[in-house]
């Protein structure tokens, strides 16, 4: 089992990213304030219309990506920037770390999507999910796969000069089949269609975090090592 | 040289057989084509813009491959293969994209309407565009080479997700499921011979180019090597 990672080296530096984000809570704070400015936006655009059930699906899904994008670009930079880098590398390897800041991302995105869905169906009145079931698997394994690759992109970007505008345009091509089988789903959520109907979705998004994790777990330690 | 000459004669004859042969509708002898129904002189786009597409998918291949031996070995020859057949790879991509949506415009009225094939299309160039954007970024030289490399890799894996994930959300009007619907090649034995020597003949222009590039690049590294001692 050494050879794989170790869970609770995994865990502590979890825990690690946890503490110093609730002592700054420059995440937090920076995705809460993102996701109400661009609900506003949307709030101000759509004005009186209604907008139909494929636009608010895809809508919901671009609040989601982008909070994302503001959001996690930090796991990785704020070890740059702060110098820790060289200790992380001496005191654990590299697949514990990717698994950390997975984890960690994985729970600052389920904190942000939670909040982002309660706030839209608040706020969008003609967002009525009709099988919320179909929803909820949607939201589940959409975080998950998001926070996959982008934990994995956070890392290649935090290596080069320009962080924070690159990490969109390398995201976008590897996310993209994710955001488009998330928004089908969340659209047949709006339908109520039933839950088996809508099974071959899930597939594909359990497939793909299968699969970024995996490549990100393999890949890592190329992006880790200098 | 004879290579050469070879590729410049075959390439020319591809192109006066593709644009000046005759269509009609039963084909007698070997220089005529057969009608294709509901594309007519609009089919011989097949010569030219599938080639491209081609060439587009193995460019990709071979920059992924390079790119996983650079990171087994460690040799920068690898990163400059590698992203010589990118660079090739983006070239063919935008000239695949820019005669498939002119096809378009004159076959289903638009530039550009979404078609899964126009999506795929797009996503490669996305890829593309965010390799390039990457490699311009890091600035020391293993670091840039190792990390577009893992780039390439998760961006390779997730195309086949497009394979299983269009069909699901549109159909495609692209007429390749329209001619050959089973997936079995049945073209006219002259269209055929002409479209795979197009094939044959634009891999071939690829692989001149790649060479030439790479001899390029790497001269260019040996001086930039020459000149920091």
């Amino acid at each position: 089992m050494n050879k794989i990672f170790n869970i609770n080296s995994a865990l502590t530096i979890f825990i690690k990213d946890f503490r110093s984000e609730l002592r700054t809570r420059y995440a937090l704070n920076a995705l809460i304030m993102f996701v109400i400015t661009t609900l506003a936006i949307i709030l101000f655009a759509v004005a009186n219309e209604t907008p139909s059930i494929e636009i608010s699906a895809g809508i919901l899904w671009i609040v989601i990506f982008f909070s994302a994008m503001s959001g996690m670009a930090r796991t990785f930079v704020s070890e740059e920037e702060r110098g820790t880098v060289m200790t992380l590398h001496l005191i654990a390897k590299p697949s514990t770390v990717f698994f950390g800041k997975l984890l960690f991302n994985l729970i600052l995105l389920f904190l942000m999507n939670i909040f982002t869905v309660v706030l839209y169906l608040i706020l969008i009145p003609s967002f009525i999910i009709k099988s919320y079931d179909i929803f909820l698997l949607t939201i589940f394994l959409g975080t998950i796969g998001l926070s996959a690759a982008s934990t994995i992109i956070a890392a290649i970007i935090a290596k080069s000069n320009t962080k924070g505008t690159l990490y969109p345009v390398l995201s976008f091509p590897i996310l993209l089949p994710l955001l488009m089988i998330v928004i089908k789903s969340t659209k047949s959520a709006l339908e109520g269609i039933e839950i088996a109907k809508a099974m071959g979705d899930f597939q594909v998004m359990i497939a793909y975090f299968v699969v970024i994790t995996a490549v990100s777990y393999l890949l890592f330690d190329y992006v880790w090592k200098d | 040289m004879v290579f050469k000459i070879i590729l410049g004669i075959g390439l020319t004859l591809v192109i006066i057989a593709g644009i000046a042969l005759p269509m009609v509708s039963n084909p007698s002898s070997f220089f005529e084509l057969p009608v294709v129904p509901g594309l007519e002189d609009k089919a011989r786009i097949i010569f030219f813009h599938v080639p491209t597409a081609w060439v587009c998918v193995i460019a990709f291949i071979t920059s992924l491959i390079y790119g996983i031996q650079y990171l087994r070995t460690k040799e920068i020859l690898y990163d400059i293969k590698s992203v010589t057949a990118a660079g090739l790879g983006f070239l063919f991509c935008i000239l695949a994209t820019v005669t498939g949506a002119i096809w378009s415009k004159f076959t289903w009225g638009a530039f550009w309407n979404w078609d899964p094939r126009q999506t795929s299309i797009f996503v490669l160039l996305l890829i593309y565009g965010a390799y390039f954007a990457l490699r311009s970024s890091i600035e020391v030289e293993e670091k840039r080479a190792s990390l577009s490399a893992v780039y390439s890799i998760i961006a390779g894996l997730t195309v086949p997700f497009f394979i299983f994930i269009i069909p699901r959300i549109v159909s495609s009007l692209h007429p390749d499921p329209i001619i050959n619907p089973q997936g079995k090649i049945h073209m006219n034995p002259t269209m055929l011979v002409i479209f795979l020597s197009s094939l044959t003949g634009f891999t071939a222009v690829y692989y001149w180019m790649f060479n030439l590039r790479v001899r390029f690049s790497k001269l260019l590294y040996q001086q930039q090597m020459k000149e920091q001692e």
